[in-house]
């Protein structure tokens, strides 16, 4: 199971702030997440295909190849702009 | 480190610093124009939990670089009204040089890591901020070379 969740405007975009996805052996990495959400729907192949997300995985900054295991929480969101 | 939705003063939080040779402080306050035209308040989102994580890490690197007496961070959440003051980061060392790099280095990691993402609402209606190249560029003078020394200053 991994939990994924979104944040402000990528949030809205897809109007869903979080979801659980059961774990498949495809989905091992954020660039394969990444992929596998986007077959959700049209809004959501647009919203991340967006190249300036960026992801995190137990609340630390990931990269596309950060792998992922059941139980992580994972989340996309825009580039930052508190301060 | 703290995020709150509550405002702060931040000539009382200056007062809880440790006594030190050199203390600096920055307070960024809410402007009342944005690229979109007029504001009126802000709507501040986090990542709850990421962002304590996050400051924590940016304040403990700004210590590992710099010979500092203390490192506070605090960052508003929630509404906030034009010039009200959304974050506050203060910095005490034996001397001016580590405390204005650290301040300065802490602020430019917050704006391009900490999970935070600012909406901005005016007469024209709501709009997320979007993120300014300006502000990665200023973080990436930060990084340390590969090799060399590591005294912190900023490239060229």
């Amino acid at each position: 199971m991994l939990r994924v969740l979104f944040f402000a405007r990528l949030r809205e975009q897809l109007g869903c702030e979080a979801l659980e996805l059961a774990s498949e052996p495809g989905i091992d990495s954020i660039a394969a997440l990444r992929a596998a959400l986007s077959e959700r729907g049209p809004v959501w192949k647009e919203a991340l295909a967006d190249a300036n997300l960026l992801a995190a995985v137990n609340k630390s900054l990931a990269e596309p190849g950060t792998p992922l295991v059941s139980g992580d929480e994972v989340a996309f969101f825009p580039p930052v702009t508190g301060g | 480190m703290r995020v709150q939705e509550a405002a702060f003063s931040p000539d009382q939080l200056q007062r809880s610093l440790p006594a030190a040779g050199a203390v600096v402080t920055f307070t960024g306050n809410v402007r009342d124009a944005g690229a979109g035209g007029a504001v009126d308040s802000l709507q501040l989102e986090h990542y709850a939990g990421m962002t304590e994580h996050s400051l924590q890490a940016i304040a403990e690197e700004a210590a590992a670089r710099w010979a500092l007496a203390a490192a506070h961070v605090v960052h508003r959440v929630g509404r906030l009204d034009a010039g009200e003051a959304i974050v506050w980061v203060g910095v005490c060392a034996a001397h001016r040089a580590e405390a204005f790099a650290a301040c300065e280095f802490i602020m430019d990691a917050l704006k391009t890591r900490a999970p935070f993402w600012k909406k901005e609402h005016g007469p024209q209606g709501a709009r997320w901020v979007d993120a300014r190249a300006s502000d990665v560029a200023r973080a990436q003078r930060w990084q340390l070379p590969r090799t060399g020394d590591a005294d912190g200053a900023p490239g060229g």
